[in-house]
């Protein structure tokens, strides 16, 4: 095949989807971030909703995800993402509201946020990035990290008895009347990607069916935190964090 | 056709004030003094009127955070509490402040510190006028002194945040949320469509339309040299803000040989204490702040040109005398006089200190 007939438009087979810019991603080598962002994007795309929706940021590696998908954005602070989407959806109730936040972000400091605006069933999509570890400020425990977990602030891996145990916060989003949709996805294969992304997909369209709020959580790995090669922390991840957060829809009204 | 008069509770005319004058949203939490103001708002209704969003958040915290979403979306909202839960939204109210997010706060003030007391006090004037959150800003700080300007500040609140892209706030003390009084509240207006939030606002992020690029709401720029940027046009615009907006009444000060400075209710006893004392042939004036910040220091300084001493009444520890003191430069003695806890003063009480501060 020539170059000629590679770039014809009917031999096109993958492209970046136009709602992500050029920025250079801040985002570690081997993030997952960066396939979630892409995710969100093509959604946004399939939907045409590129022009009615606002993203909120968290604090936390994703601060500046307002920098890679152009979409309006506000950023938030930190765990106050759910209040601000609330607001916004209330407002504009024909926009396309979703919140993008980190276990530190909406596990921990935002639990009240996370949990009210869901069990109000705010008609928003919640994406919630679990990799059990605060990642922007460099490794420390998160509420989801795993017990025996090593992070700067349990060197000696997470103790029950100091620290207590992971949250697992999909689980109770299951539990709330609120939520129409509440599932947990993973984006280390491609398969896994094709269902995180139908999941979103999901979400999304309940946000603007008035069907209540949901929850898309992404088990993802932070190998910079985790201090592992990306590959190892693929691996590391399935055999350690999904026995504890299963894969799979907790809950779908449909 | 004749102005309808009312009778209400500040806290309620807060309440009216905003359906009437357009508001878009209300986000609150119950907190003594103020909670007639949602109270108000789940009885009159107004999403089936006006259209208007009122949400019972699950915190102050959440509640202030709605406002910033909203504000960032281009919308005309506000919240209210009283000070603990005001003190809550101190880090939301740094955020709007840095991100130049319109909105309007309001604070029935209660004493303090820590729980303290659901009584009246003005201990909450640092907080409002020196930061209260982090960073360098200012808030756009009304201080209402009856039912009546309760009503009237909520408009001229939202006019000014909306003209400066600043947050406003209206701080009231526990006397004007609950005493009741004649109030001519103002026309109802109708809130404005999404395509006039959209031309007023061409910053908001509310879905970008065709042809726009994406707005982006933050106070975060990782840059120094970018942050100073900002923090140099913040600065810029609430020297502006000071040079137009400064408002406050004089009452009695041509001939006045001392001055009382007060806002809030403390300016409606100060009133009175300078009635009294000018049937004893004291010749007192009465100078009230409207806008606490900007605060009224030309004014002030041009009146100690003429007078002997300055008293400031207010329900905290004194707060505000240290502006006025800086107003007048040492020039002639500046004294405050206050009460704590929940104690409101009688006039009897500021004509004495006056006369054992100043006069003696």
């Amino acid at each position: 095949m020539t170059k000629e007939e590679i770039i014809k438009p009917e031999n096109l087979v993958y492209k970046k989807p136009t709602l992500m810019n050029d920025n250079p991603m801040h985002y570690c080598p081997g993030c997952s971030h960066g396939v979630v962002h892409k995710l969100i994007a093509e959604v946004i795309e399939e939907m045409g909703m590129e022009n009615q929706t606002v993203g909120v940021s968290p604090v936390g590696c994703a601060v500046f995800a307002y920098n890679y998908l152009d979409i309006d954005w506000e950023e938030a602070a930190h765990g106050r993402a759910p209040a601000v989407a609330t607001a916004i959806k209330r407002l504009w109730p024909n926009r396309l509201v979703f919140t993008y936040q980190g276990d530190g972000d909406l596990a921990c400091i935002g639990t009240a946020e996370t949990i009210h605006a869901l069990n109000r069933g705010e008609n928003i999509t919640i994406i919630f990035i679990n990799n059990a570890i605060y990642g922007m400020t460099g490794g420390q425990m998160a509420p989801t990290t795993l017990v025996g977990m090593k992070t700067a602030t349990c060197p000696y891996g997470r103790d029950v008895t100091i620290h207590g145990y992971p949250l697992k916060m999909t689980e109770i989003a299951a539990t709330l009347e609120g939520t129409a949709y509440v599932t947990r996805q993973s984006v280390h294969s491609v398969p896994a990607i094709r269902k995180a992304k139908k999941a979103i997909r999901k979400a999304f369209e309940n946000s603007m069916n008035g069907k209540g709020s949901n929850l898309v959580e992404i088990v993802s790995t932070c190998n910079s935190g985790w201090k592992m090669t990306p590959v190892a922390a693929n691996q590391w991840m399935e055999e350690h964090m999904f026995p504890f957060y299963p894969l799979g829809d907790l809950k779908d009204k449909e | 056709m004749a102005e309808e008069v009312l009778l209400m509770k500040g806290n309620e005319a807060i309440a009216h004030a905003a359906i009437r004058f357009g508001t878009d949203g209300y986000f609150g939490y119950p907190i003594t003094p103020q909670s007639e103001v949602l109270e108000t708002l789940a009885e009159l209704k107004p999403w089936e009127t006006t259209g208007m969003v009122v949400v019972q958040a699950e915190s102050e915290v959440a509640a202030i955070n709605m406002v910033y979403g909203g504000a960032g979306s281009g919308k005309m909202v506000m919240t209210s509490s009283s000070s603990p839960g005001v003190s809550l939204k101190q880090e939301g109210i740094s955020y709007l402040a840095g991100a130049e997010l319109p909105c309007l706060i309001v604070n029935v003030m209660r004493g303090g510190p820590g729980l303290g007391t659901i009584q009246p006090s003005q201990a909450d004037y640092f907080q409002t006028v020196k930061g209260g959150g982090h960073g360098d800003y200012h808030l756009i700080a009304l201080a209402p002194a009856s039912v009546q300007e309760m009503a009237d500040f909520v408009g001229l609140a939202f006019d000014l945040a909306f003209k400066y892209r600043n947050p406003a706030i209206i701080l009231a003390d526990g006397v004007i949320g609950q005493m009741m009084e004649k109030v001519v509240l103002p026309e109802q207006r109708q809130r404005l469509t999404d395509e006039e939030v959209i031309a007023r606002c061409p910053w908001a992020a509310h879905g970008k339309q065709e042809g726009r690029k994406p707005n982006i709401i933050t106070s975060l720029e990782l840059d120094p040299s970018i942050m100073e940027k900002r923090n140099i046009h913040l600065q810029e615009k609430y020297a502006e803000i000071e040079a137009n907006e400064v408002r406050y009444e004089e009452i009695n000060c041509e001939d006045a040989e001392y001055l009382i400075v007060a806002f809030g209710s403390c300016a409606r006893i100060a009133q009175k204490a300078m009635e009294l004392a000018r049937a004893e042939g004291i010749k007192v004036g009465l100078l009230r702040p409207i806008t606490i910040w900007p605060f009224p220091s030309k004014a002030i300084a041009e009146r100690a040109k003429q007078v002997k001493g300055i008293l400031t009444v207010e329900l905290n520890a004194g707060q505000m005398v240290e502006d006025v003191q800086l107003a007048v430069k040492c020039s002639i003695p500046v004294a405050h006089y206050g009460r704590l806890g929940g104690i409101v003063p009688a006039p009897d009480e500021v004509i004495n200190a006056l006369k054992e501060k100043l006069i003696k």
